[in-house]
Parts: structure tokens; sequence; C-alpha cells
């Protein structure tokens, strides 16, 4: 096939991309030197329109072993351990094909965290659907659900927690955010920089096949009427053959042998062995007819091009492919030396002994196109003023029971009881409650997981929105009793050509890196999905934030349920009220203008750190931070999980009781304590200038105050489980 | 006493395993599929998991794995085989156990808590248990139990059917069938009791800081049970 403009605007690359192509090589490149610049160059590998911004991002800390620009990123929990985590989009491919989307999308982050040395202790997702009542949802709801479940309860890792939301902004372009976490010791970490001349290349996993090809590209262009005709562009996972490789990866890593490593995720064998010559300064020599094929007469562009799954590209010690053969022979799985590293710093593919491909690795690595595009600032909204009369006809037990069972808040117990959550025997907090717990084996020490958005925050303000998840993901931890470490996000946006979308992009950014320096909380590594658009209509700017903290002893984790009747609840934080941009609003008010609830970092971290404080000393029996729907949404839910029931104490003051109990303030966390350490409590509070309220006690059953409210917990179960299975079962 | 855990390509509950095993005193060995050879146990182990991927059938490959064999020949000598979950499956692939299992009703994969109550306590696993609910978690896909009737009528008469899904009181109903099991059958015995598979996982029940302690309960009841 002859190569010229058109060939190329056909593999996703613009007009000038591909003059400088010819530029850099001076001559006009073969089909599979085109592929492999289409591959390198593209949106989702280059990060060509997102690089100059993440360079924005807070990153380093005193716990940061590795940053971004790894395969995961790595932090240190003391003793010798450390925790390799990331959190990857999957978005394009799942909602063309759910299942197998969403299970490649569990099985790459996974091989990413391995790749590393690491062993998977957990798994997260964040996962984002169109309304309810579009004809898509409900199949891609259940498609993606089964695809996390079947590849990762497959390889026998738990998933300890989750997010699912629904907004009609994701009815063309659903999201499927995957997330694992890993368990190395420091000092057995492997990197993906090559290292010295001549050594041996080797491909081991599944065999090459057809399936994938252009799977990074179609991720990193908009969706139109055709996009059926994308199905073959998905990957085709197979978990047992992933849980061989993670084994067998294991057991060579348990010596020297290894100089690099890096898994062969979006545009497969091409972005591996750049990527690691680019980071080595070496080059890379690859004979094309050693990669072992799944099918027959698979060409160069087929090979380079592939997405498969479940393969790994190894630079070995020489010397030590006898030995390495032996371990992949043991699990049955490919093994074939294919190339070597060379001193050309350049990327040279043999097939059918004539030189097929013949780049300078700089050309595809540094010297990929960064793009400033244009962006437009977004100005916060006008505060709404809220009319009396509004609220006069609303009662606050309906309002309650109508947002309890609202499909963003309710139960989701559906969905993971379709995951293994407590295979590894060391889950000791499961999904639905703040974060997501397990131990690290054989120690005192747990790691707490959590994964957040707020796609609304952010639509309404990008700033304030990016700043808000993170400190929503601190608050998450803290309440199960975690000491807040790092955090992975994953940028979902829609087109970066617009400018307002840029614009979204740029300062949720902004919001997040203000906040992750004020609280330490540093991105150790992350992912951009660019194009989540259909037909001109893009998704509500939603960056997912994965949260990590360490609880030091186990034994003093804590959770959600409320734990004795008698004792007392207090809202930590002040509580102004504010309605704009909550759930309370939108529902119950059909109001969606208005700011997101402003983020005060002080008061964050000062809340957060006292919490933290006084669950160190026990003086916490149960806590949950307070976010969607506000206090009284999330009194109920400590109530459901723990069948008891609360009394709520008669507001003081002339306060709107709507405004009081669902508006989302942020830096409030709920603490159940004993009458006995309220004055301890109290002391450690007023020493560190935290405003709180008593909100009321624990009793058998009901949610009371005084004749206004008197709703049976029962009742109030049925309304927050059974949401999510009616509308599947229907 | 000595045990030994089965490793299968796709095995994943084999670690939780052989931690619970050792954890109530047992010397437990790991072995490998592709061996021929069983190490001298008193009770030999078939984990969860997805072994071979599960392809074809759950347990089907397993059930004519190299070291099958051997396992079989251990349980017609009258040594103790424990399947659990995906170990339950490769015993009925073999025909140690009667009868199969099928996708769960609900053609969902069910991961939570479940009740059973222990119908037989004439066999060493549950011989003097002091509990007779004990709340143990299921994680599967094929957990549903099905046999035909001559069969059922078989292991009701022998007093093969280990255990039933219930609920904290006891009662067996559909409500407390998690997966559609014939009857409710949660784990069934050959006829000369030293052979068991179910479907629940003890061996993530044993600390209270998980989802429960009662798996404690059936491994020290079982090392007791040895040592007579």
């Amino acid at each position: 096939m002859t190569v010229n403009e058109k060939v190329a605007i056909d593999h996703g690359l613009k007009k000038d991309e591909y003059k400088k192509i010819c530029d850099l090589l001076k001559r006009t490149p073969n089909i599979t030197e085109l592929a492999i610049f289409s591959a390198m160059w593209n949106e989702h590998c280059s990060y060509k329109s997102s690089r100059k911004h993440l360079k924005n991002l807070h990153t380093k800390g005193k716990k940061v072993i590795q940053g971004p620009g790894e395969n995961a990123g790595v932090i240190d929990i003391g003793d010798d351990d450390a925790i390799v985590f990331k959190i990857e989009s999957h978005n394009h491919p799942s909602f063309i094909e759910p299942y197998q989307g969403a299970a490649t999308g569990v099985g790459g982050i996974m091989r990413d965290v391995f790749t590393m040395g690491a062993r998977p202790i957990a798994n997260l997702n964040s996962i984002h659907f169109g309304s309810p009542q579009h004809k898509k949802t409900k199949n891609l709801l259940r498609g993606v659900v089964k695809g996390i479940g079947g590849y990762g309860n497959c390889i026998g890792v738990p998933t300890i927690a989750g997010q699912t939301n629904f907004d009609e902004s994701y009815n063309g372009n659903i999201l499927v955010n995957a997330m694992t976490l890993g368990l190395v010791n420091k000092k057995k970490i492997f990197y993906s920089k090559a290292a010295g001349i001549n050594k041996p290349v080797i491909y081991v996993g599944s065999k090459t096949g057809r399936d994938g090809i252009h799977g990074a590209s179609m991720a990193s262009a908009v969706f139109d009427d055709k996009i059926e005709e994308k199905k073959p562009t998905v990957q085709v996972g197979d978990p047992f053959t992933e849980k061989l490789l993670l084994e067998a990866c294991l057991e060579l890593m348990a010596d020297d042998s290894i100089i690099s490593i890096q898994d062969m995720g979006a545009a497969g064998l091409t972005s591996s062995s750049v990527e690691m010559a680019s980071k080595g300064k070496l080059g890379i020599e690859l004979n094309l007819n050693k990669v072992p094929c799944r099918e027959e007469k698979m060409s160069p562009y087929e090979i380079m091009l592939s997405e498969s799954q479940e393969r790994m590209l190894i630079v070995l010690e020489s010397g030590k492919e006898e030995k390495a053969k032996k371990i992949f022979d043991k699990w049955d799985l490919d093994f074939a030396i294919i190339g070597k590293t060379t001193n050309s710093k350049k990327i040279e593919l043999y097939f059918d002994e004539k030189k097929v491909c013949d780049i300078p690795i700089d050309f595809l690595a540094e010297n990929a196109p960064v793009y400033d595009r244009k962006w437009k600032k977004i100005k916060l909204p006008q505060s709404i003023k809220f009319k009396k009369q509004e609220f006069k006809s609303l009662k606050i037990e309906n309002c309650l029971k109508k947002l309890l069972s609202h499909q963003n808040i309710c139960d989701k117990q559906w969905i993971w009881d379709q995951y293994d959550h407590t295979v590894m025997g060391d889950t000791i907090q499961k999904p639905g409650g703040d974060s997501g717990v397990v131990r690290i084996h054989g120690t005192s020490k747990a790691v707490a997981a959590s994964v957040d958005s707020s796609a609304l925050y952010c639509f309404a303000h990008p700033l304030s929105g990016g700043k808000q998840i993170v400190c929503e993901s601190w608050r998450n931890l803290i309440s199960v009793g975690a000491e807040p470490i790092a955090i992975t996000n994953c940028l979902n946006f829609g087109n970066p050509e617009k400018e307002k979308n840029m614009g979204e992009f740029v300062e949720c950014v902004q919001g997040i890196s203000e906040a992750s320096k004020y609280l330490d909380f540093p991105v150790v590594s992350g992912n951009v999905s660019f194009y989540n658009e259909t037909k001109d209509k893009g998704i509500k700017p939603t960056p997912s934030i994965g949260g990590v903290g360490i609880i030091k002893n186990y034994k003093n984790m804590i959770s959600m349920d409320l734990k004795k009747s008698g004792n007392i609840v207090l809202v930590i934080g002040k509580t102004i009220g504010h309605l704009e941009q909550s759930i309370f609003a939108r529902e119950i008010l059909s109001e969606k203008k208005g700011p997101p609830p402003e983020v005060n970092l002080f008061n964050e971290k000062n809340n957060g750190l006292t919490v933290l404080k006084m669950i160190n000393e026990k003086l916490v029996e149960s806590c949950h931070d307070i976010s969607l729907g506000g206090i009284l949404v999330a009194i109920s839910k400590m109530c459901i999980k723990s069948k008891k029931g609360f009394k709520l104490n008669q507001l003081k003051g002339l306060v709107n009781k709507f405004e009081y109990f669902f508006g989302e303030d942020q830096a409030r966390y709920l603490i159940e304590i004993s009458k006995e350490n309220l004055p301890k409590v109290d002391k450690i509070l007023k020493q560190n200038s935290v405003h709180y309220d008593e909100l009321g006690s624990v009793i058998d059953k009901n949610i009371e105050l005084s004749d206004e409210i008197k709703l049976s917990i029962d009742d109030l179960e049925k309304i927050y489980k059974n949401w999510l299975r009616k509308y599947m079962l229907n | 006493m000595k045990s030994s855990v089965i490793i299968f390509p796709g095995s994943n509950c084999d670690r939780d395993m052989d931690v619970a095993l050792k954890k109530f005193g047992f010397k437990n060995t790991m072995v490998w599929h592709n061996d021929d050879k069983l190490p001298k146990s008193d009770l030999i182990v078939l984990p969860g998991g997805f072994s071979y991927g599960d392809y074809l059938r759950c347990g089907s490959i397993a059930g004519k794995s190299k070291i099958i064999k051997s396992v079989i020949d251990f349980a017609q000598g009258g040594g103790l085989v424990l399947g659990i979950c995906n170990g339950f499956q490769i015993l009925t692939e073999t025909g140690l156990l009667p009868g199969v299992l099928l996708q769960n009703k609900n053609i969902e994969f069910i991961c939570r808590n479940v009740f059973i109550k222990i119908s037989d306590k004439n066999n060493k696993y549950f011989n003097k248990i002091n509990k007779e609910i004990l709340e143990l978690h299921i994680a599967h896909n094929e957990g549903n139990y099905f046999c035909s009737n001559d069969e059922l009528k078989e292991i009701e008469n022998n007093n093969q059917i280990a255990a039933y899904y219930c609920d904290e009181k006891g009662n067996c109903d559909n409500d407390s069938n998690p997966n559609g099991a014939l009857k409710n059958i949660a784990g069934v015995l050959n006829k000369e009791k030293n052979v068991l598979g179910m479907m629940p996982h003890p061996e993530r029940m044993i600390d209270k800081y998980l989802s429960g302690e009662d798996g404690s309960i059936f491994f020290k009841n079982l090392l007791n049970n040895l040592k007579i």
C-alpha cells in the first residue's frame, strides 16, 4: 500500500502531523512506519493535548517512591513494603462491547501493576452510565459489571470498592475506570527503562492475533453513527492466561534476570518496545517473524498494532534465557526471543529478512506533537437565593425517601455482589463503606482505597470540582481510620479541540493540583481519556480520583455502621446549608444552576486530621463522610447499615431545615461517640478550632425528629436497597 | 496432621487455604497439578478458583489432570479429600461425588455470606461440631447443585447431603437458597463419607476481622476429628 496524506488521515493523523513525519524522516514512511507513528502520536499514547497541563500536578511527597511516568505509581507504606497503584480508563471499548471492554480494562490495569513486580491485592472501579431511562443503559451496566467481575474474579483479586453514577451526559459515552493496588517489596520494584546493549528482548504471554488493531486510535477519536463497525477494534480478554502470566512473571522476578519489563497495552508491541528503548536511550531491533502469532499470514503492520491481551515484553540479562524459558514453559505460556537492544537509538524491524521499519526512537517519543490547545476559563456561576415558599409544600420525610432511592445514592449491592470481594482472605472492609480496606498479608497494617468523582460540581465550576473530589477522596480514607497517602487520577473529558472542554480539563487539573498540594496528597499515576463525545455531545467533565491510605494497625479500622444505642453523633465541620448543585436542588427543587459548594482547604485538612486523631485515640465508634445528599442521607445510611435508629435533636435558631439536612457543604463528617467521651472529644475539637454540632443520639429503631419525622429503618432500607435490583430485573 | 493443597493453573484460593490450614495446626504442603505423586497426607484439599480457566465446563479439565489420578486413588483408599467451590466442581467431574454444579439460577456471579445447616455429622468433617448453623461465604458463578431424581433418592437415603443453605434460624426455603441448588444443597459427601465437596469457603472466615469466623469452627473440628 502506498502511503499518502489520505492514508495518514485515515490513520487518525492530522495533515500537519503527516507533514512533520515526512520532514523528520526526510522521506515518505512505509505503511508499517505510518502505523507506528499513528499509534505513538495519538492522544491516548502521546498525551499531546494534556501533557502541558499535567506538568502542573503535584506529584512529590515524602512517601512517593515513583510518581507518574511509569506503568504505575509507587508509595512507601513502611517496613520494606510499598504499594503500586494506578487507575485507567477503558471507556470507548466498553461502550462498543461492554463485557470485553470492561474485562480487558481490568486486565490491563492489573498488568500495569504486576509489571512492576507487585502482586495485585485489590481492585476498584468507577463506572458512569447514561440516564436509567436510556435504552442502552441497562444492558451496558449489566455487561460492564459482568466483565469487571468475570476478569477480576477469575484472577482471584478482590474488588473492594467502587462508584457507580448515572447521568444523561453519558448516554453515548459510558465511563469505565479500573484501578488496581499491588504489594511489592520496595527493594524489588521493576521499571520499564531498558539498559545495556545486545540484551535479549523477550516476548511472553498470549499469542498475537488480529484483535484490537487501532484500539488506541479509536480511544483518541469521537464516536459517530458507525461505532458498531468498530467492534473488531475491541480487545478480547482471557483472565486465565493473565493469571498464568501473573504467576510466571512474579516467579521470574524473584531473582535478578529482568532488566526491564513492560506490558503490551494500548498500541501493543509498538508502544512497549518504543517506551522501553526511549526510557533507556537505546535502540531496539525486532524480528517480527519470531513473534508468536495466533493467526496465519499476519503482516508487520498487524503485528505491530495488535492489542491482543495478556502479553509482556521483557529485556533480560544475557544468559538468563534458558532459566526464564523454563518458568514460562511451566505455566504453558509462549516465550520467544524476538530481538535485542542496540545502540542505534532507532526502532528497526525485520520481516521475511527485509527491513520493514527504521525510525529514530526520538521521532516517536520526544518529537511527538505537543499541543497548547486554546481553552476557555469557566466563571463561578452566580448564587441562587431559594425562596421560603419553595420549601413550603415539602416534607422532609418525602424528600429523604426520594433521595435514598435516587440512582446516584441508592445501594449498589446488586453490583458488588457480582464481584469477588473476599478472595485472598484479607478484606476487612467490603464495598458499601466509605473505603474498601485490605490487610497487608501477615502484618498488622492495612491499606484503604476509595474512588470518587463529582461530575456535577466539575461541570458547574471545574476549578472547585477538581478540588472537591480530591477532598472527598481524602475524607473517605479518613472515615475508615486511614492516613491518606496519595492519589491516582483518571481524567475523563470530551473533545479537547473544543475550547470549553479544554477549559474544563485545564481547570479541573488545576483544582486537583491545588488540593493535593495543600493536603500533601500527591498524584502518583493516572491516565487521560479525551474524546468522550458522540455526535457533538460530550460528557460532563469527570475526573475520577482513586485515593490510597494506610492504617498502621488494622484493629483500629472503623466503619460507618452505628454501634450502640445511647451513643451520640456529632456533625464535624460547619454546616451552612449550601444547596446549589446538590442532589436536593436538582431532584426536589428542579434547580440545576448555581455554584458548587465552596472548598476550603484549610478546613478540609484541619477537620480531617482532627477526626483522624480522635479515631487513633479510639474515641470514635463509627464515622461517615457527608457528601451527596447531605446530613440526613448520611445518617440514614449509617442507620440502615447497622439496623439502628436515630433521634435527631431540635435544630437551634432560625436555620432552614432543608438547607441544614440536605446541604452539601464540604469538610464534614458524622462521628459516633459514647456519651462518656464527649468531654474529651469536645476538648480536642475546641483545641483544634473545629466546629461541631450535636446531631442527636442512636436509638433502637426509627429515625425521629419530634413530631416532624418518624421513619422506620426497615422501610428506609427497602427504599435504599430496592431501586437498583428492581431496575435491573424489569 | 498433614494436609496437601493441589494447585491447578487458575486456582486462586490455594494460598487462602494454606493460610487457614496452617493457622489451625495442619502441616500443609502445596502440590503442583503436573506432579503425579501425592506427599503423605491425612487430608487432600482441592481449592477454589478457575482451574484451567474453567474452560469446557467448570472443573472438567482439572478432573483429567495428571495429579487427579493419585487423588482418586487416595480417596478410594479411604483418604479424606475436601473440595471447596471449584474443588467441589472438580470432584463431581471425577465422579468421586454425585451430581453436577450448574450456573447460578440468577445467571450472575454471587459473592456474599450465607448460612448453612449441617445435615450429616456421621463423618470426619462435621462429627461433634458444636454449632448447627454456620455462617460462611460463597463466591461462585456455578454453584447450583443438581442431580437426577434417582441420585437424589440415593444420596438422601445414604445421608450423603452434608449441608443445606438456610437462613439465620435454620429454615431452608427459596429465600435462603442463593443459587437455585436442588433442595438447597450446599455440600455433599460420597457414600463412604471420606470425600466432601461444598460451595461455601470456610477459609475466608477465620478471624473476627473478616466476614466472620465460623470457618474456624470447621477447621478446628476437622483437626480434632483427625486426631482421634
